[in-house]
């Protein structure tokens, strides 16, 4: 009972914050320059939700993130662009794809850990950015002109999908097995759950947000790259769950957030902005490297209902 | 004929990934990290050496010398004050230090210096021999026989000094080693010195042989010669030698093909695979896991 009544406070909740914010950027309160900020904001907590499946409930360390994004960004281009069709199909097609890649690159590669795993996935990533890169239907190295077709309300309907969606699934047998995965991946195969099947669910799960994410990106800016899509982008995803917190959704949230609102401000400064960055990844994990919020959630310090509960641990 | 020139060439850009992929190898078999700022390492010897010619107008040996100095202790100030304290911290969170201390080096000299290519000053006279109808350039010539007897001096240090010793002792178990009585921060910070003399070099070359240099020049070649050590099978420092030549050669077939711009592709292609089918890399045993 107790559930189902936090669950109806989220919904009212981000209802209160969708109307909000629509009425705001209707009115003409908010300028599109924070109206962009906003939806740009929506998508990188997107991504972060997406990747702290993947690192902080399975535990898998991927360094690939932005490989996936590349293909629902590149897909979801070529649906809307080349066949003329519907932008929430591009959407959910960029998303199915890039669950597809991510299978694709998470049966072989998920055999691996720690290092290893890490390694293959920043290759893949790499390996999926050059495949793009001679590709001349999509454009090649000059990129893809795209319309702007991202609004607030697509923006935040993808948002609450995502969060909704993987909250759920923590919550669940799936991802109580994915959670055992990463405290104690032994243990876990003991206990008979099938490690390599609830690895490769995590990290399809989350390549098909990313998937979704992609879509987003690529219909918010007027053009896509592939070097939108490297290594960097992939760092700037996964700082955003370190510093979070390993196995905390609401801190990947947050630090999505803050994060996206100092880099906006530092536009004109990309080099301070990478500095800023990872001297702040250096030092969260010399001091705390637990990151911001551990693996607590928001939900936990107002004791009402049991947000997504990612454990105590972080693999200790 | 053609093909034999490839080869010479491929083997010239393969001694340079090996000599930063033994940096990688070295560090990794004693403190378990990947040290991600190995790259830039390289990149910093690259434009040590690149100030030291064009800044000072030392010849070619001295600059290469003072670019190994300047990294060897750049590589232990990394390590004293990034990685030290995180002996004891989950592989994830020594993983995450060191791509932030990776990226603080780039973008931090990219701070102080500016973002744009230098042009490398012509220091070596670029002859062109002619042997058997093979022509082969001075320049790659000496990069492999400077490379080679840095492999041999690096194979004594390690096989025949006390120094060398201590390091295969403490990448073979730390904790007896320090019960022997070896200083194991001392070693890792031999370690890491020697690794990033050898990246230092590295970078002088690349810097000769490509005469373009560039602030963030090392994440491409850092990543390959990773792979090239993860090829020869990590932690072991003749693989790390193999590997990177092997992993020069097939890139320079692939650019020979036609498909240069799949040559970055290809090193990811190799890792990926070795990585499935023989983790443990050429030279490596097959170690099994024990819970």
């Amino acid at each position: 009972m107790k559930k189902v009544k936090g669950f109806w406070i989220y919904v009212v909740l981000s209802v209160v914050i969708y109307g909000v914010v629509q009425l705001l950027i209707n009115g003409g309160i908010l300028n599109p320059f924070y109206a962009n900020t906003l939806i740009f904001i929506g998508i990188n907590i997107i991504l972060a939700v997406s990747l702290h499946l993947v690192i902080g409930i399975t535990g898998q360390f991927s360094i690939g993130h932005a490989g996936f994004l590349a293909v629902g960004a590149y897909i979801s281009a070529i649906i809307t662009m080349k066949f003329q069709l519907p932008f929430p199909l591009a959407l959910l097609a960029g998303g199915i794809v890039a669950a597809l890649a991510g299978l694709l690159v998470g049966i072989p590669s998920l055999r691996l850990k720690g290092d290893y795993l890490a390694i293959a996935t920043l290759g893949f990533g790499e390996i999926i950015r050059i495949v793009f890169l001679n590709i001349d239907y999509v454009g090649g190295a000059s990129g893809m002109q795209v319309t702007h077709l991202t609004t607030w309300t697509y923006t935040f309907i993808c948002l609450f999908i995502t969060i909704t969606v993987i909250t759920n699934f923590t919550n669940s047998r799936h991802g109580r097995a994915c959670i055992s995965v990463r405290e104690n991946e032994i243990a876990a195969d003991a206990m008979g759950i099938n490690t390599t099947y609830y690895k490769v669910v995590a990290f399809a799960l989350g390549s098909f947000f990313a998937g979704i994410a992609g879509g987003l990106f690529a219909h918010n800016f007027y053009i896509i790259q592939p070097g939108n899509f490297g290594f960097l982008k992939s760092f700037d995803i996964l700082i955003f769950v370190v510093l979070g917190g390993l196995g905390s959704l609401s801190g990947s949230v947050i630090a999505a957030i803050l994060l996206t609102v100092v880099s906006t401000f530092l536009q004109d400064y990309p080099e301070t902005r990478m500095i800023i960055y990872s001297v702040v990844l250096v030092l969260v994990m010399l001091y705390r490297p637990q990151g911001l919020m551990g693996t607590r959630e928001v939900t936990d310090l107002f004791g009402k209902w049991k947000g997504p509960k990612g454990g105590n641990s972080y693999g200790k | 004929m053609e093909w034999i020139q490839q080869l010479i060439n491929g083997i010239s850009l393969g001694s340079i990934y090996a000599l930063i992929a033994l940096g990688y190898t070295m560090v990794y078999g004693i403190i378990k990290l990947i040290n991600f700022a190995h790259g830039d390492v390289f990149m910093i010897g690259a434009f040590v050496g690149f100030y030291a010619i064009a800044g000072w107008g030392l010849g070619f040996f001295p600059a290469l010398l003072l670019a190994m100095a300047v990294c060897a202790v750049f590589g232990v100030l990394i390590e004293r004050i990034a990685y030290k304290r995180l002996r004891n911290a989950t592989r994830i969170a020594a993983l995450i230090t060191a791509i932030g201390v990776s990226l603080l080096i780039e973008y931090g000299f990219i701070y102080v210096r500016g973002a744009q290519a230098a042009a490398y000053p012509d220091v070596l006279a670029n002859k062109k021999y002619d042997l058997f109808g093979i022509q082969v350039s001075s320049q790659s010539l000496l990069i492999l026989v400077v490379s080679i007897v840095l492999m041999i001096i690096l194979h004594f240090v390690v096989h025949r000094t006390k120094i060398g010793k201590a390091m295969r002792a403490v990448s073979h178990d730390m904790e007896a080693a320090q019960l022997m009585g070896i200083n194991v921060n001392t070693t890792i910070s031999a370690t890491f010195a020697i690794g990033s003399a050898l990246a230092g070099a590295a970078g002088v070359f690349f810097g000769v042989y490509y005469t373009k240099i560039e602030p963030l020049m090392g994440v491409i070649p850092g990543v390959k010669a990773f792979v090239a050590a993860v090829l020869g099978g990590i932690g072991i420092i003749p693989g790390a030698m193999v590997g990177g030549l092997v992993l020069g050669v097939v890139e320079t077939i692939v650019s020979a093909l036609g498909f240069s711009q799949w040559r970055d592709a290809a090193a990811f292609i190799i890792l990926i695979l070795i990585l499935l089918f023989r983790p443990s890399g050429i030279f490596g045993k097959n170690a099994r896991e024990k819970v």
